[in-house]
């Protein structure tokens, strides 16, 4: 009986969500634009967030290459490391952990922030005075999460190949012309492409799931914790569940 | 208190208005008219729904059933553009005063403005700022984070961006709960002079009785979703209806 129960609630959760995200085509997309809260929120979610990404990618790239190092020696293949390690960091570890990294920091932000304005009736105030929250609260920020990871991603992945540029060249002596050659002649379009594409779903999911969190948040204080954790969590496991989606699409086009 | 406005036209009239949650009907049936320029007091125990009544008003809850006719237009029947049209005549002043906290309060009361006047001049906004704080004394805030302000002056600067608009009804959720007897006369004060300076009609909520007294024109008693009776204060004071009695006791 519990289980019945709680399927029907995830049932329901998820059409909720449906709807909700179905409101950002319909309602969001018409003008009147927010373009100074899009810039605002551009701002907050993507600068402010690029000096913890740029951080974790860094240590990405290092601890992928030190970790690499030991099978590939043992199957002769040691000068592969940058091919392996570019590969990897472009196509998948890059895309899914600066996404992991971005639902962390930006769906809990934006799901607390939305959570307690919608506790404290700040978002029926804007209601009242005839402003449409979801248009100034909702879609600015899932526009700017979308339009932001992208970015963050392609940001993320120069500086994590460089962490690994450092990491090949604390056994041995590589040039950074050569290390970059290497990796750049590894990768193609199919290779790039694909992966930043897929950012462009991750962002909009980490958006989205943080506003609706958010905006459905209830039961005071407690609620508004409640609401940035589930986003986090909710968010994190739709960015596998995209990447996943997203392998089996560029399987069938045949990207890979 | 304005008595001379009893006489005139309405601008609020609530039929049979219908509201519940679930198996739980809160509004069952409720009637109300509010004529032009009057202050109606709205009385009843916590969780009676008189919260969920001026939510209906506004348009922030849906009913089940029943028709709210502001200005002649049914709100229940509106769509989101038109709603957001017949908000623009109405006020709410919330009872947690819902001030945007990441906003500035010069902000805070530029932000309706700049919404819903797209062509204003900066200057404009500048100077309707400007005499909202000073209506309500607070002009030396303009530049303050509400977490600076103390709970009464939230709530004058909720009533400054209340008022801002110049709407002409407004609605008044619980103004003066939480506060010190001396600030709450002050609200009270200033809802007064607000009202009268800008000829508005009023619906308040309040469990104060010293409020009800004060800015009340017609009390009206809340009890079971209904409207259980409604006079002037001092009519609903002499009363020997023990459910009236209670609030006056």
């Amino acid at each position: 009986m519990a289980l019945i129960v709680s399927f029907k609630k995830f049932l329901d959760e998820t059409g909720d969500i449906a709807r909700f995200t179905g409101r950002f085509f319909s309602v969001g997309m018409k003008p009147r634009y927010e373009n100074r809260e899009l810039l605002n929120q551009c701002y907050n979610i993507g600068y402010l967030s690029f000096p913890l990404v740029a951080l974790t990618a860094f240590i990405m790239g290092l601890v992928l290459t030190m970790q690499l190092r030991p099978s590939l020696v043992e199957y002769g293949v040691e000068s592969q490391l940058p091919v392996m390690v570019g590969l990897a960091i472009v196509r998948e570890i890059g895309p899914v952990i600066t996404a992991l990294i971005f639902a962390g920091k930006i769906g809990s932000s934006i799901g607390a922030e939305l959570g307690s304005m919608k506790v404290t009736e700040q978002i029926d105030a804007m209601t009242v005075s005839g402003i449409k929250p979801y248009k100034y609260l909702v879609a600015t920020r899932v526009l700017a999460t979308t339009l932001m990871l992208p970015l963050l991603t392609i940001l993320g992945d120069g500086i994590s190949l460089f962490g690994a540029y450092l990491g090949v060249n604390i056994r041995s002596v590589t040039s950074i012309d050569l290390f970059f050659l290497q990796v750049f002649k590894s990768l193609d379009f199919s290779d790039v492409l694909p992966a930043i594409i897929k950012t462009l779903f991750f962002g909009f999911a980490v958006g989205m799931v943080g506003c609706y969190k958010g905006f459905n948040s209830s039961k005071g204080t407690q609620g508004v914790g409640v609401s940035a954790n589930s986003a986090v969590v909710l968010s994190s496991v739709l960015i596998f569940i995209i990447d996943l989606l997203a392998v089996q699409i560029t399987e069938l086009l045949g990207l890979n | 208190m304005n008595m001379e406005a009893a006489a005139s036209e309405p601008v609020i009239v609530i039929k049979n208005l219908v509201k519940g949650f679930g198996d739980k009907l809160i509004l069952d049936g409720f009637n109300l008219t509010v004529e032009k320029g009057s202050n109606v007091v709205i009385l009843g125990k916590s969780g009676s729904g008189k919260s969920v009544l001026i939510k209906c008003i506004i348009g922030l809850l849906a009913p089940d059933s029943g028709s709210i006719h502001v200005f002649k237009e049914n709100i229940p029947g509106m769509n989101e553009d038109e709603l957001d049209q017949a908000r623009s005549k109405i006020g709410f002043l919330f009872q947690s005063n819902a001030l945007y906290d990441s906003m500035t309060i010069r902000e805070n009361l530029e932000f309706p403005l700049l919404r819903h006047w797209v062509d204003i001049e900066k200057e404009e906004v500048d100077r309707l700022v400007r005499e909202a704080l000073e209506n309500v004394d607070l002009l030396h805030t303009l530049d303050m984070m509400p977490s600076e302000l103390s709970g009464g002056m939230l709530k004058r600067v909720a009533l400054a961006r209340t008022m801002i608009l110049r709407p002409e009804i407004i609605l008044y959720d619980e103004p003066t709960t939480g506060l010190d007897p001396v600030t709450s006369r002050e609200i009270e004060n200033l809802i007064l002079k607000l009202q009268k300076k800008n000829h508005t009609s009023s619906i308040i909520i309040s469990h104060d009785m010293n409020c009800v007294k004060n800015t009340a024109d017609v009390v009206v008693l809340l009890l079971e979703g209904k409207c259980y009776t409604k006079g002037t204060y001092e009519e609903l004071e002499q009363s020997a209806d023990q459910n009236i009695k209670q609030f006056f006791e």
